[in-house]
């Protein structure tokens, strides 16, 4: 490209140019940013900065490292698993067939505190692989639909959720598949309230799921994906739908389900009467049902606390090894007897 | 050699060749006309130059192609002054110019098929094309044809503005003035109006708007005389006939009948035919009898052509196309790496089919209930499928998606990256102000913008002698005259007031250029005919004046009005050095016409009548001029190399002079000068008779022309008595020698290819410290095909036995170009015409890559190539040829990388080269800063690109293999796209622009640094697979410290995807810092700037509500782990890379690293010393 343009201010435009005297310079402006020499900083990595470099790794990341470990220790968590204990023994043969019958699937567990838990307690359901990020899944949704009442017939990405007579409010596979196991818990025979307020993002109801949006024409298929909606309710309410398609990363997952505001004491026998309704079983989906405290580091996770101190702990050993070979075997920094042209006998 | 020219086939370069070998012919004949550096050229006698003798030069043609009829389809009819008649059959082309490419309708449909012909573009449209597709739509309409349109646009952006710069300069000069008869008066014009048939007069000075057959000019004799710097940049005055049957007219006052039928337009600037009938006579029109486009008439009062070709039909317009476009050797190794990062894709792409294909079959029996798979359409009566499509043409699917979204794999942006970062190296080679010649008020041009980085792998430098080592100013330093050596003046400096000087009109007329003198021989000169010794002085500055071709032309002193200045325009600078050296001793040309011309001798006006000159051909190696002087007596005087003068010089005469003037020729010659023979004789009048009858005859003669010319030459240059010889310097070029000496540190080998004799390449060799006298030479001089090959035995035998004696002293390799075993190989042409082109040349290969310097004299430019050739095709490495005149054309174009030094030799060598620079010095500064810069700096930025765009595609693919491998991304897909265009592109262009690893000090104080370049330090594979590795880490940490802190929580798609957007943007950029070597305030910003940047989008993204990532990353940036994750992710990603730099660095430091602390902690002392020795490189152009 650019040589066209030469070619032709050197050939076709050069005798309007060069008729011009030749008295002016050609010679370039001297500035240091054309000379390349702007001021500049090389650093050079010297032993004293790589050294240094790792030391302060290590003070940073060990104590990170511990602590982050600490606030996941905090983190008090029970977990139980429920898919395969609700369903009754005659029937684990076969659990689709089960868990598809209108049979009462009520189930009752027993979870143990085994330390204090301080309000609020998170309860969450988590699914294991449950594929929520796969393709056709993702996609399988209407934004339009969602917010407002006038793109209700924008149905096009929801297939093959889309219609049925009539369009499906909300419509798409993420909706149809909404989870419906509930829970009711009941310390001492005592009911404890699960706040189902608020459990959604903000920004969700405030502009994704529109005020004035009712769910319509919804599970009315011949396949009952999950859970119905309430069609009085508008959607920007409908909180466990907002949190279910707020789709997750990874395949294993916990979705909040509620908040218990009350402490739970060491020992206290919580039980839980649970719907058993969501048919993971096609999939080999593992149900679980967690209560959890939370800390500033998000749930209980040691993996990060545990990875801050591998760092840490190998950077201080890098350090130390680096300083064992500066003092062993030294190089002096910039010997010109280093050069290869000096090395080489029999060079200059 | 001539037999096999491996160039003829293609039409392209044919034309230049040929104007090559025609230059070369012509300056040839003026060099070695002055006999002692003699440009051989061996190949035919295309054209001899016009004979000077009235207007009958004019049938200058070639005599092959002379009486050849044109035929009427392939003529163009030209009814002069008759444009209406002209131009009612034929459409020929009006005479305003179009060099913009694109019209403004035009302009889109042709730039677009213009920039589709990179295949990387083609990539991109397919992959946008296949993400049309519904089955495979991965990103959105919008977001995947967004790279391709961006880039689209940058380049039809940058193309538009070209394209309307063109047409501005279109414009102005097309709007321009000229005279032009129309109604049988002479009227102003626009140039675009006029017409091909119509009349057009020229007044002085001004630029001939289109090519036209010269009608009349004011001289009497019909001559004009042109300026062809626009044409081919030499800025010496070129001579044009007008017909002498046509001179008489004058188109005002009487219609002129007259019908030119010329040749088709083509884009031979040197050749012409037409015939012009006239009153029923036909004359057979040539090269001389046209003047072009775009040359200026000067010297001459009016000229008044017949527009022949116009516009874009004019021979200038027909030969402004581009250099032919050279590949880089990195890009080419680039593409080879590509080619394997395809092939990783494809194996990305092919496991993420493969895994999906399995977990397709195994679920095959859920497919149809699975919630987040749910194939059965239930809803409708049939129950078909819903966007399914069977197990193989998933899995086919699955495959295309993957291309789709592993794409960047291939870095399209590097390419385009790649044409910014060499703007940007170009624009500072242009700007370096060390790299700008006073002297020619020249700075460095950057011709071809692909492969600024072979500069730092040059291993093979092929230069030409005259003009390129020396100044190609040529000074008369010496005479021998009539066996007396006078060359005391050597050592006097110029003495201003001695300068000779003329009175004419009440001025002063004196020479331009001052000449050193003799004093011995100026007192000698001025002391009359009275002895035999003054006589034979008189008669050989009598010589030097007249016996050449120089047109003088006096001009006004600008500083003082009472002098006016004789500058002597010549085609070549030696017959200028002699016509200036005469003027001083008092011979003063003053005045040439046509027929006659004026010498003021010793302030007497003396007219002699030029009855004959023959000019220089290759095989006589002489000139000669027939003097008819004010005594009536007839004189031949002739000038040439002194091996033909001594054939035709009687050596029955003057026995002991002869002798004498050979040892002073020897004398001169082994100093380095250029030395010419003088000799003479008087003809006596029937011996001119004779020679008069023939030559008029010989010159009229339509076919073979120039052998009967020859013939009758050969009869009048014999028996000639000597004069003596002149000797003139060719100056060395300042810093030649010491950039010798760098360029031979630094490992490349200095090959010189000159034309000259032998004795004076020889003396350069050791003036410019290519040969020093530690060497051993080897010299091949052979005259037959059997002999050439036994030297080169020999040759080899004996190198062999040199490098074994050395090689026992010291083993190592030859590293630094020389210093082990010093051969230096000297051979002449005449060995190699039997070597090249034979099973010879393997031999001479052998040998030549033995030697440390190689000197080939008497070469003619096809050996030249040929050469070079002999390296490229048997070596990897990198070749460079600097020359500066049209006789390096052909090897300039050869090498890898030609430079063209913008000379005094025109500019057909740098209308060749890639590079063109002022000073052969600037190769210092070219190869071992500037080239070193650009090498590692595209190194660097390569493999920054592979990794960078790899880095990216692991995170995807891991991400892939958590999602049921159906390509789904949790990187928001408009961040995806913008990754490469904004995220990731700036810091990289700008370090590849900006970063210096040395300083241009350290750099030219070791030389040797630049085998860092040769053993392919910051490009090989060796790092490619490295850096690869690096990246599959790298893009393990970026993937998994999220996957693994956020496995089982309630993390959402964008909002992950939002952390490792992030994550991978602050990663390559601390990646690219730590690479940085010099952070100016601009790399500063670049970088830190481009991770702001990419905060700054992502918030905005998150802030768009149709977006599923919708305020993502406002929520997870209040969680302590997200920022958690980004600082583990950095340390942990870069941890092995900076420890395997470290271990590096320490354990073994690359030379570059040495140097680089040395820079940094040396001592003040050891590089106060650089400032000292290299002054000869760096301070002149200082001043």
């Amino acid at each position: 490209m650019s040589n066209n343009a030469a070619s032709s201010s050197a050939g076709a435009n050069g005798s309007a140019h060069s008729a011009a005297p030749r008295g002016n310079s050609k010679r370039p402006k001297y500035s240091k940013f054309t000379q390349q020499e702007l001021p500049a900083c090389k650093p050079i990595l010297t032993p004293r900065w790589v050294i240094s470099a790792f030391m302060l790794v290590s003070i940073i990341f060990i104590p990170i490292g511990v602590v982050s470990l600490f606030a996941s220790r905090d983190v008090v968590e029970i977990v139980d698993r429920y898919d395969t204990e609700c369903i009754p023994e005659q029937n684990r043969t076969d659990k689709v067939g089960y868990i598809r019958s209108s049979a009462n699937t009520t189930c009752n567990r027993t979870l143990k505190v085994t330390k204090h838990m301080k309000q609020p307690i998170y309860v969450y359901y988590q699914l294991d692989n449950f594929y929520q990020n796969h393709r056709r899944y993702v996609k399988s949704r209407s934004d339009e639909q969602l917010r407002s009442p006038s793109g209700e017939n924008e149905t096009s990405t929801c297939k093959p959720e889309d219609t049925n007579g009539a369009a499906i409010v909300p419509c798409g596979l993420i909706a149809w598949s909404l989870f419906n196991d509930t829970y009711s818990f009941s310390r001492n025979n005592e009911q404890l309230h699960v706040n189902k307020k608020g459990i959604s993002w903000k920004s969700d109801r405030d502009h994704k799921f529109g005020k004035d949006v009712f769910p319509k024409n919804f599970q009315n298929g011949s396949l009952i994906g999950g859970a119905s909606l309430n069609a009085s309710i508008p959607l920007s309410e409908q909180e466990d739908l907002i949190v279910w398609m707020r789709t997750a990363a990874l395949p294993t997952f916990r979705k909040l389900y509620g908040k218990i505001q009350k402490d739970l004491q060491p020992d206290d026998e919580i039980h839980v009467i649970l719907q058993n309704n969501y048919n993971t079983y096609s999939f080999n989906g593992k149900k679980k049902l967690v209560l959890s405290t939370t800390s500033w580091l998000g749930g209980k996770n040691d993996f990060l606390g545990i990875a801050y101190l591998t760092v840490g702990g190998l950077c201080f050993f890098l350090a130390m090894c680096f300083t064992v070979v500066y003092l062993v075997k030294p190089r002096r920094l910039g010997d010109p007897s280093y050069l290869s042209w000096n090395r080489t006998p029999g060079g200059h | 050699m001539d037999s096999k020219n491996p160039i003829e086939s293609s039409p392209s370069i044919e034309i230049t060749l040929n104007s090559s070998s025609r230059r070369s012919n012509s300056s040839s004949h003026s060099k070695a006309s002055r006999g002692n550096s003699v440009r051989e050229v061996t190949f035919g006698d295309l054209g001899s130059k016009p004979v000077r003798y009235g207007s009958r030069g004019a049938d200058s043609e070639g005599f092959s192609g002379s009486q050849k009829e044109i035929s009427d389809e392939d003529a163009r009819l030209v009814y002069v002054n008759d444009p209406e008649k002209t131009n009612e059959r034929f459409e020929f082309s009006g005479n305003s110019i179009r060099t913009g490419k694109y019209s403004i309708l035009s302009f889109v449909p042709r730039n677009l098929f213009e920039q589709f012909h990179r295949v990387a573009y083609i990539y991109f449209l397919i992959i946008a094309v296949l993400n049309q597709l519904p089955q495979l739509a991965v990103f959105g309409r919008g977001v995947s044809i967004l790279p391709l349109s961006f880039v689209l646009l940058v380049t039809a952006v940058k193309d538009a503005y070209e394209d309307w710069r063109r047409h501005r300069s279109d414009r102005i000069e097309n709007n321009r003035l000229t005279w032009v008869l129309v109604n049988d008066q002479f009227q102003q014009k626009k140039w675009k109006d006029i017409r091909v048939g119509e009349i057009i007069k020229i007044h002085t000075n001004e630029t001939l708007p289109c090519d036209m057959v010269l009608l009349s000019t004011s001289d009497s004799t019909g001559v004009a005389y042109v300026q062809t710097i626009n044409l081919d940049g030499e800025s010496n005055l070129k001579t044009r006939y007008a017909k002498q049957e046509t001179l008489s007219k004058t188109p005002e006052k009487e219609k002129i009948r007259v019908l030119i039928k010329c040749e088709k337009p083509n884009r031979n600037i040197y050749g012409f035919h037409a015939n012009m009938d006239m009153d029923g006579k036909r004359l057979s029109l040539g090269s001389s009898n046209i003047v072009l486009r775009g040359c200026e008439l000067k010297n001459t009062a009016w000229a008044i052509g017949v527009a022949v070709y116009c516009g874009r039909e004019t021979k200038v317009m027909l030969n402004s196309s581009g250099a032919p476009s050279k590949r880089s050797r990195l890009e080419t190794r680039m593409n080879f790496e590509i080619i394997i990062l395809s092939f990783f894709l494809i194996s990305l792409c092919t496991i993420v089919s493969i895994c999906a294909a399995v977990w397709l079959r195994r679920h095959r029996h859920d497919l149809n209930t699975i919630p987040f798979y749910r194939k059965k359409n239930f809803n409708d009566e049939d129950k078909d499928d819903y966007n399914y499509y069977g197990w193989g043409l998933e899995i086919f699917f699955t495959f295309l998606m993957s291309v789709i979204v592993f794409q960047i794999m291939i870095p399209i942006s590097l390419y385009i990256s790649m044409e910014l970062v060499r703007v940007g190296q170009a624009y500072f080679m242009i700007r370096d102000t060390l790299m700008y010649d006073e002297a020619s008020n020249s700075a460095f041009q950057c011709r071809a913008l692909n492969i600024n980085e072979d500069l730092g792998q040059i291993k093979f430098v092929f230069s030409d002698k005259t003009g390129t080592l020396t100044e190609n100013k040529m000074e008369f330093q010496c005479a021998s005259i009539w066996g007396v050596d006078y060359s005391g003046g050597k050592d006097s400096s110029v003495n201003e007031q001695v300068g000779h000087f003329v009175q004419v009109d009440g001025k002063i007329l004196r020479p331009k250029m001052k000449v050193r003198i003799d004093p011995e021989l100026l007192q000698l000169s001025r002391s009359g005919n009275n002895t035999e010794e003054a006589k034979r002085v008189h008669d050989f500055f009598l010589a030097l004046a007249a016996c050449n071709t120089i047109v003088p032309i006096a001009f006004d002193d600008a500083s003082n009005p009472t002098v006016k200045l004789m500058d002597y325009q010549g085609e070549s600078p030696d017959e200028q050095a002699l016509a200036y050296a005469a003027a001083a001793y008092g011979f003063m040309l003053i005045e040439r016409t046509s027929g006659h011309i004026v010498i003021d001798i010793q302030g007497e006006r003396q007219r002699f009548n030029v009855l004959g000159l023959h000019e220089f051909d290759s095989d006589r190696k002489r000139m000669s001029v027939i003097l008819g002087c004010p005594d009536k007596t007839v004189k031949v005087f002739v000038k040439g190399a002194d091996t033909t003068m001594f054939s035709v010089i009687d050596r029955s005469l003057n026995m002991d002079i002869i002798r004498a003037t050979e040892a002073h020729l020897h004398n001169y010659s082994s100093l380095g000068l250029r030395t010419l023979v003088i000799g003479m004789r008087e003809l006596s009048d029937s011996e001119f008779e004779q020679w008069h009858s023939s030559f008029e005859a010989a010159s009229t003669s339509l076919i073979g022309r120039a052998a009967m010319l020859r013939k009758v030459a050969n009869t009048v240059e014999k028996s000639l008595r000597i004069l003596g010889a002149s000797a003139i310097e060719d100056k060395l070029q300042q810093g030649v020698p010491e950039a010798i000496e760098s360029l031979r540190t630094a490992g490349i080998k200095v090959w010189v290819l000159t034309g000259d004799k032998q004795e004076t390449a020889i003396s350069i060799g050791y003036s410019s410290k290519l040969l020093t006298s530690k060497m051993t030479q080897i010299i091949i001089n052979s005259n037959s095909k059997e002999s050439s090959r036994k030297s080169l035995e020999d040759a080899l035998r004996m190198s062999k036995k040199l490098i074994t004696v050395s090689g026992t002293t010291h083993n190592n390799g030859g590293n630094s170009g020389g210093a082990v075993s010093p051969v230096a190989l000297i051979i002449d042409g005449t060995s190699l015409v039997y070597i090249l082109d034979s099973e010879l040349e393997e031999q001479l290969f052998k040998l030549a890559s033995k030697c440390s310097v190689v000197l080939c004299c008497r070469v003619a430019p096809l050996q030249k190539a040929g050469i070079v050739m002999l390296v490229k095709n048997r070596t990897s490495d990198m070749t460079l040829s600097i020359g500066d005149g049209a006789n390096d054309v052909s090897m300039i174009q050869k090498a890898d990388v030609g430079v063209g030094i913008s000379g005094k030799e025109g500019r057909q060598a740098v209308m060749a080269s890639d590079f063109a620079m002022g000073q052969f010095r600037f190769l210092v500064p070219l190869l071992l800063v500037h080239g070193h810069w650009n090498y590692q700096r595209m190194g660097c930025m390569i493999l920054y690109n592979f990794y960078r765009n790899a880095v990216f595609v692991l995170v995807l693919f891991w991400y892939v293999l958590f999602t049921c491998f159906t390509l789904t991304t949790a990187i928001n897909e408009w961040s995806s796209m913008l990754y490469s265009i904004i995220y990731t592109s700036l810091p990289t262009i700008v370090v590849g622009i900006l970063d210096k690893d040395l300083s241009r000090r350290t750099l030219l104080k070791y030389p040797q640094l630049y085998g860092a370049e040769h053993r392919q330090e910051s490009y090989n594979s060796k790092l490619f697979w490295l850096t690869m590795i690096d990246t599959l880490w790298q893009s393990v940490v970026i993937y998994f410290i999220p996957h693994l802190a956020y496995w089982g929580s309630t993390i959402d798609a964008p909002s992950i995807g939002d952390l490792w957007t992030l994550a991978v943007v602050i990663l390559v950029n601390l990646h690219l810092a730590m690479d940085v070597i010099r952070w100016s305030w601009i790399t500063h910003v670049a970088i830190w700037g481009s991770i702001v940047a990419t905060f700054i989008c992502v918030i905005v993204l998150d802030a768009v509500p149709t977006l599923v990532g919708y305020w993502a990353i406002f929520d997870i940036a209040k969680e302590g782990s997200f920022w958690l994750c980004l600082l583990a992710i950095v340390v942990a990603a870069l941890l092995p890379r900076f420890v395997v730099k470290v271990l590096y660095q320490h354990f073994s430091p690359s030379d570059i690293q040495i140097t680089r602390e040395a820079e940094k902690f040396g001592s003040r002392r050891e590089f106060g010393a650089v400032e000292i020795e290299m002054n000869p490189i760096l301070e002149p152009s200082r001043r």
